[in-house]
C-alpha cells in the first residue's frame, strides 16, 4: 500500500517537474500565466515529495519491513530517533532527501521572487526543475536506487543501522550537508537564468544572495558536525584527515566563500561579473561532485562507497553543467564586461580580490590532491596517492595568507582609501598584533612553529580590527541618535544586519583557525600500555590507570577504564573512556563469541577546557576473553547436545530445544532460555576481564586550544545567521518592486554606508567628499533613466 | 606609469604566481606520493620503498601481541596470495577480519611492516550518503 502510493507520488513528482520546466519556458516571453503555473507546479511537487518522504518516514517508525529500504537500515530494536533519521543512511534515501530539500528551496526561491525579475524568473525555474527532475528520475529509472521497493515476503525483522553511526551528530550531519549542497542549486539557477536573459545587473544576486549565504551555513555546520563526531567517536583523537570525501565538502564550502565575497564586488561597483558567473557554476559544480564522489568507488576513502549504478549519471549531468554554462558565459562575454575598473589596490574590493583568489587556489590544491591518485595513474599508470603533510604543506600558508587579508578587508572602505585614512585605522589593530607578537615569543614556545605564530599573531591583527569595527559604528551611531553605548552597539549591528553579521563570520572563523593551529602544532600525543595500577606522565599530568570496567547486555560487551589525572595546582580528575562490542545485528540469536565479530566503537574520556583537552581512548586486551568465549561456545554446543554430566540449568534448556524442535510454540521460550543462558555465560565473561587484571593501550592526547575551534565554529554561524535574519522593513513589503527601483534603493543604501564609515572616522573628510558626490551622481543616473522610462510609457497609459 | 600597463604588469604577476603554484604542486606531488599497491603486487616489492597496501584483512588472521598487531592482507578480490603484516599504533574502532584497509608502510623480508598511525579502515556500513570525516 505505501510502496503503491509513494511510487505514484514519486512518478507524478517526476512529471510535474518535467511540467513546471515547459511551462517557465513556454511563459519566458513574459506570458503571466504559465509563469504562475509553473511557480505553482513547483510547489506541487513540494507537496508531492513530501509525501513520499512522510510515507518513508511512518514506514520507519512503524517498521513496515515489506519496504526494502527499511529492512536494510533499520530493526525492531533500532531506536526511535535513529528510526526516523534512517532514511538518509541508504542510497535511495538519500537521493529522496536531496529531491526533497531542492523542491523546499525552490519553492522559497520563487515565493520569494514571485513579484520579481520577470524576465529570469522562467529561466532560473527551468534550471531548478531540470535538476529535480533529474534526481526523481534518477529514483525511478537509474536502477535499484528506487525507495518504495518492495520485499516479498516481507521479513520479520532488518538489518538496523550500524552502531557507529548512531551518534547524534552523524544524523544531522548528512542532511546539513546535503542541505548546503542543494541551496547552491538556487544562486546557480538564477546566474544562468541572468546570463540567457543578460540581466547581468546585480539583481539576480540580491534575489539568491540569501540562499548562497543558507548554502553556506549549512556547509559550514556539516563539516564542524563532522569534525566534531570524528573527535568525539572515532577513537583517533583527530577531527581532519584530508579525506575524499572530507575534501568533496570543503570544496565547494571555500569556492561558496568566495562568491560571497566577490559578489559584493558586483553588487556595489558592477565589477567581477565574469568572475561571479564562473565562481557560482564551479560552485555548483563541486557540490554535484561532492555529491557524486560518495556514491562512486573511484576514490580510496575510509567512507564506504557503495557499489552503485547511479555515480556515471551524476557525471553526465556534471558535464551537463560545466560545458553548457561555459558556452553560455563565452557567448555573453561582451554583455559580462564591466566599465569599471579596481581604483586602487588600497580599497576592499581590491583586498576581497586578492582573497577570492586565495581561496580558489586553497581549493585547486585540495582538488589536486583529492584526484592525484587519478591524475597519476593517467601519467604513470599507478594509483598514488597524497597523504596529509602534502596537503598541509600548501593549505597551511594559504589560510595563513587569507587570515591576513580577512584582518584587513573590512578595514578598508570601498574604492580606495587614503594614506592618512589608512594610518588612523591600521594603527591599533599593527600595535596589538606587534604587543602579541612580542608576548608569544616572551612567554610561550609558540615560536617553535613559526607558522602557527604567523597565524596567531594574524588573527590577532584581525580580531582587533574587527572589535574597532564594532567600537567605531557603535560610537558613530551614538553620536548621531544617542543612547548608550551598548544600545548603540545593539542598533547598529541589527541595521547593518549583513556587515556586522558578516564581521561576527570573521571573528568566528579567526577563532577557529587560532583552534586549528594551536591544537595541530602543540599537541602531545602519546600511546601507552598500562596494567591496573600502573601510571604515565604526559606533558605534566600524572595518568594512573586506577580500575577496569566492564558491563554487558544482550547487544554489546563494553570494555572501560577508571584514569585517575593529577596536575600539579589541579584538581584531580577521573575519566573514564569506554570500548563496545557490539553483536552483528539482525542475525537472531548468535554465538557468544558472535560479540566480538561486529562493529566496535569508542566513547572517549574527555576533560575539555578552555585552555586544553585531556582527550583519552582505551583499547583493551580482549585475546583471552575472547578465548574463553570461543570455549564457552564449545562447551554450550556439548550441552545443548545433551552431552553427560553438564550443569542441570543446560540439561534444562537442551530439553526445551528438543521440545521446541517437535512443537514450535515452544520455540520463544526456548530462545528465551538460551538468551538467559547466554547472558549469564557473558556475565562470567565479563567478570573474568576485571580479575584478569590485563594490560590496556590508552592513547592519551594533550591538545591546547582545540575547544576555541568548536566556539569558533559557533560564532561563525551565529554570524551567519544574522546575516541571513531578513530586515523587518522587506518582510512586510507585498508590493511589486520595479528592478530601477530596487537599484535605486541599494545606491542609496550605498550612500549611507558611506556615511556610516565617515562617521566611523574610516573614511578621512576628502575621501568621503569625494566618494559621496561619486553615488550621488550615480544615484541621480539611476533616478533619470527612471523618470526616462516613466516619460516614453506615459503615452500608452 | 599609466594604468592600462599597470594593469597589464597586475595580471602578468598574477599569472606568473598561478604558475608557479600550479608547478609546484605538479612537481610535489608527484614526489611525495606513495603508490597504492595490493598485496599480490607487494609479494615481489623492492625494499625500502614506501607504498600504500590497500587491501581486505583475512578473516580470523589478527593476532595481537604486545607489539602491536600481526594480521594477513590479501587482494580487495579475495584471490591470490596474502600478505603478513605488522601493525603498531592505534586502530581504527572498525578493523576487524573482512575489511579494507589502507596501510602505508614497507616490505621486510616477506613481511609489510606498517607505519604507526597510517592504518585507516573503511567505514563498512552502507551508508552512501554524504558522510564525512
Amino acid at each position: 500500500m505505501t510502496a503503491d502510493v509513494g511510487s505514484v507520488a514519486l512518478a507524478l513528482a517526476f512529471l510535474t517537474a518535467v511540467f513546471a520546466a515547459v511551462a517557465a519556458l513556454i511563459g519566458r516571453n513574459g506570458d503571466r500565466r504559465w509563469i504562475d503555473i509553473s511557480r505553482r507546479a513547483v510547489y506541487g511537487l513540494c507537496a508531492l515529495i513530501t509525501l513520499c518522504v512522510v510515507l518513508i518516514e511512518v514506514a520507519f517508525a512503524g517498521d513496515d519491513f515489506s519496504l526494502n529500504i527499511v529492512q536494510q537500515h533499520s530493526s525492531i530494536e533500532t531506536p526511535a530517533f535513529y528510526k526516523l533519521a534512517a532514511m538518509w543512511s541508504s542510497q535511495e534515501g538519500s537521493l529522496l532527501l536531496w529531491a526533497w530539500v531542492l523542491s523546499i528551496a525552490s519553492s522559497a526561491a520563487l515565493y520569494a521572487t514571485r513579484n520579481r525579475l520577470r524576465e529570469l524568473v522562467p529561466y532560473a525555474t527551468a534550471v531548478m526543475m531540470g535538476v529535480a527532475a533529474f534526481f526523481t528520475g534518477l529514483m525511478l529509472f537509474g536502477g535499484g536506487v528506487d525507495p518504495f521497493a518492495t520485499l516479498s515476503p516481507a521479513p520479520a525483522d532488518g538489518i538496523g543501522l550500524t552502531p557507529l553511526l548512531q551518534h547524534p551528530s552523524m544524523m544531522i550531519h548528512p542532511p546539513m550537508l546535503y542541505s548546503g549542497y542543494v541551496a547552491l542549486t538556487i544562486p546557480f539557477a538564477f546566474a544562468i537564468g541572468a546570463l540567457v536573459t543578460r540581466k547581468l545587473d546585480a539583481e539576480w544576486i540580491r534575489a539568491t544572495r540569501r540562499f548562497a549565504l543558507i548554502a553556506w551555513a549549512f556547509l559550514g555546520l556539516g563539516l564542524l558536525l563532522g569534525a566534531r563526531w570524528s573527535y568525539t567517536e572515532l577513537g583517533w583523537g583527530g577531527y581532519w584527515a584530508w579525506d575524499p570525501v572530507e575534501n568533496a565538502a570543503l570544496m565547494p564550502w571555500l569556492m561558496a566563500t568566495a562568491f560571497l565575497h566577490s559578489i559584493m564586488v558586483q553588487e556595489k561597483r558592477g565589477m567581477l561579473k565574469v568572475w561571479n558567473a564562473c565562481l557560482i557554476v564551479g560552485t555548483f559544480s563541486l557540490a554535484l561532485l561532492g555529491t557524486f564522489l560518495v556514491r562512486s568507488g573511484v576514490l580510496q576513502s575510509i567512507h564506504a562507497f557503495g557499489d552503485s549504478t547511479v555515480g556515471p549519471y551524476i557525471l553526465g549531468l556534471i558535464a551537463v553543467v560545466l560545458i553548457g554554462s561555459t558556452a553560455l558565459i563565452v557567448s555573453r562575454l561582451d554583455d559580462l564586461r564591466s566599465q569599471k575598473r579596481i581604483d586602487s589596490l588600497a580599497s576592499r574590493e581590491a583586498v576581497f580580490l586578492v582573497n577570492n583568489l586565495l581561496l580558489v587556489a586553497l581549493c585547486a590544491v585540495i582538488f589536486w590532491g583529492t584526484f592525484f591518485p587519478l591524475i597519476s595513474e593517467l601519467f604513470t599508470g599507478q594509483k598514488s596517492s597524497l597523504a596529509a603533510p602534502w596537503f598541509d604543506r600548501y593549505t597551511t600558508p594559504l589560510a595563513i595568507l587569507l587570515v591576513l587579508f580577512t584582518g584587513i578587508g573590512p578595514l578598508l572602505a570601498w574604492r580606495r582609501v587614503s594614506w592618512s585614512s589608512a594610518r588612523r585605522i591600521f594603527r591599533v589593530p599593527l600595535l596589538v598584533a606587534a604587543a602579541v607578537a612580542l608576548a608569544l615569543a616572551v612567554f610561550t614556545d609558540a615560536l617553535q612553529s613559526p607558522w602557527a605564530f604567523a597565524l596567531f599573531v594574524f588573527a590577532a591583527f584581525a580580531l582587533t580590527g574587527l572589535t574597532q569595527e564594532f567600537w567605531q559604528g557603535a560610537r558613530a551611531r551614538r553620536s548621531l541618535a544617542g543612547g548608550s553605548t551598548a544600545a548603540a552597539l545593539v542598533a547598529v549591528v541589527s541595521r547593518n544586519r549583513r556587515r556586522y553579521g558578516g564581521y561576527i563570520v570573521h571573528a568566528g572563523v579567526a577563532v577557529l583557525l587560532i583552534g586549528i593551529a594551536a591544537s595541530s602544532s602543540f599537541q602531545t600525543n602519546r600511546d601507552e600500555t598500562l596494567r591496573p595500577g600502573e601510571s604515565a606522565k604526559v606533558d605534566g599530568r600524572l595518568i594512573s590507570y586506577e580500575r577496569p570496567t566492564v558491563s554487558v547486555d544482550e547487544k554489546a560487551f563494553t570494555f572501560g577504564a577508571v584514569l585517575r589525572v593529577k596536575q600539579d595546582g589541579r584538581e584531580p580528575l577521573t575519566l573514564r573512556p569506554t570500548r563496545r562490542f557490539f553483536r552483528p545485528t539482525g542475525t537472531g540469536i548468535g554465538t557468544i563469541g558472535s560479540y566480538f565479530d561486529g562493529e566496535a566503537t569508542s566513547e572517549v574520556g574527555l576533560k575539555a577546557g578552555l585552555g586544553s583537552d585531556l582527550w583519552t581512548a582505551v583499547q583493551p586486551d580482549i585475546s583471552s576473553v575472547q578465548r574463553r568465549a570461543r570455549a564457552a561456545d564449545r562447551g554450550f554446543r556439548r550441552c545443548v547436545g545433551g552431552a553427560p554430566g553438564v550443569p542441570a540449568e543446560c540439561q534444562a534448556v537442551s530439553r526445551m530445544m528438543r521440545a521446541a524442535a517437535v512443537n514450535p510454540s515452544l520455540r520463544p521460550i526456548a530462545l528465551a532460555q538460551i538468551t538467559t543462558l547466554q547472558g549469564a555465560i557473558a556475565e562470567r565473561l565479563a567478570r573474568s576481564y576485571l580479575d584478569d587484571r590485563g594490560p590496556a593501550t590508552f592513547r592519551v592526547i594533550v591538545d591546547p586550544l582545540v575547544t576555541w575551534m568548536w566556539i569558533g565554529g559557533l560564532i561563525a554561524l551565529a554570524g551567519a545567521l544574522i546575516a541571513i535574519w531578513p530586515p523587518r522593513r522587506t518582510r512586510r513589503q507585498p508590493v511589486l518592486v520595479g528592478e530601477s527601483e530596487a537599484r535605486k534603493e541599494a545606491k542609496y543604501r550605498e550612500i549611507r554606508d558611506a556615511e556610516l564609515d565617515h562617521a566611523a572616522g574610516k573614511l578621512s573628510d576628502e575621501d568621503f567628499a569625494l566618494l559621496d558626490a561619486e553615488l550621488r551622481s550615480e544615484a541621480l543616473e539611476i533616478l533619470d533613466s527612471q523618470n526616462g522610462a516613466k516619460r516614453e510609457k506615459a503615452p500608452q497609459v | 606609469m599609466d594604468p592600462q600597463r599597470k594593469r597589464k604588469i597586475r595580471l602578468v604577476v598574477a599569472l606568473s604566481v598561478a604558475v608557479l603554484l600550479a608547478a609546484a604542486l605538479v612537481y610535489t606531488s608527484f614526489s611525495a606520493s606513495t603508490e597504492a599497491k595490493e598485496p599480490s603486487q607487494l609479494l615481489s616489492a623492492a625494499p625500502g620503498t614506501t607504498y600504500d597496501m590497500t587491501g581486505k584483512v583475512v578473516k580470523g588472521s589478527v593476532r595481537r601481541d604486545d607489539g602491536g598487531l600481526r594480521f594477513r592482507v590479501s587482494d580487495r578480490d579475495g584471490r591470490g596470495g596474502s600478505l603478513p603484516v605488522t601493525y603498531s599504533g592505534t586502530v581504527p574502532d572498525p578493523f576487524r577480519g573482512g575489511r579494507e584497509i589502507v596501510l602505508t608502510g614497507q616490505v621486510e623480508r616477506g613481511v609489510f611492516v606498517g607505519e604507526p598511525d597510517t592504518l585507516v579502515t573503511k567505514c563498512p556500513s552502507k551508508f552512501t550518503a554524504a558522510n564525512d570525516s
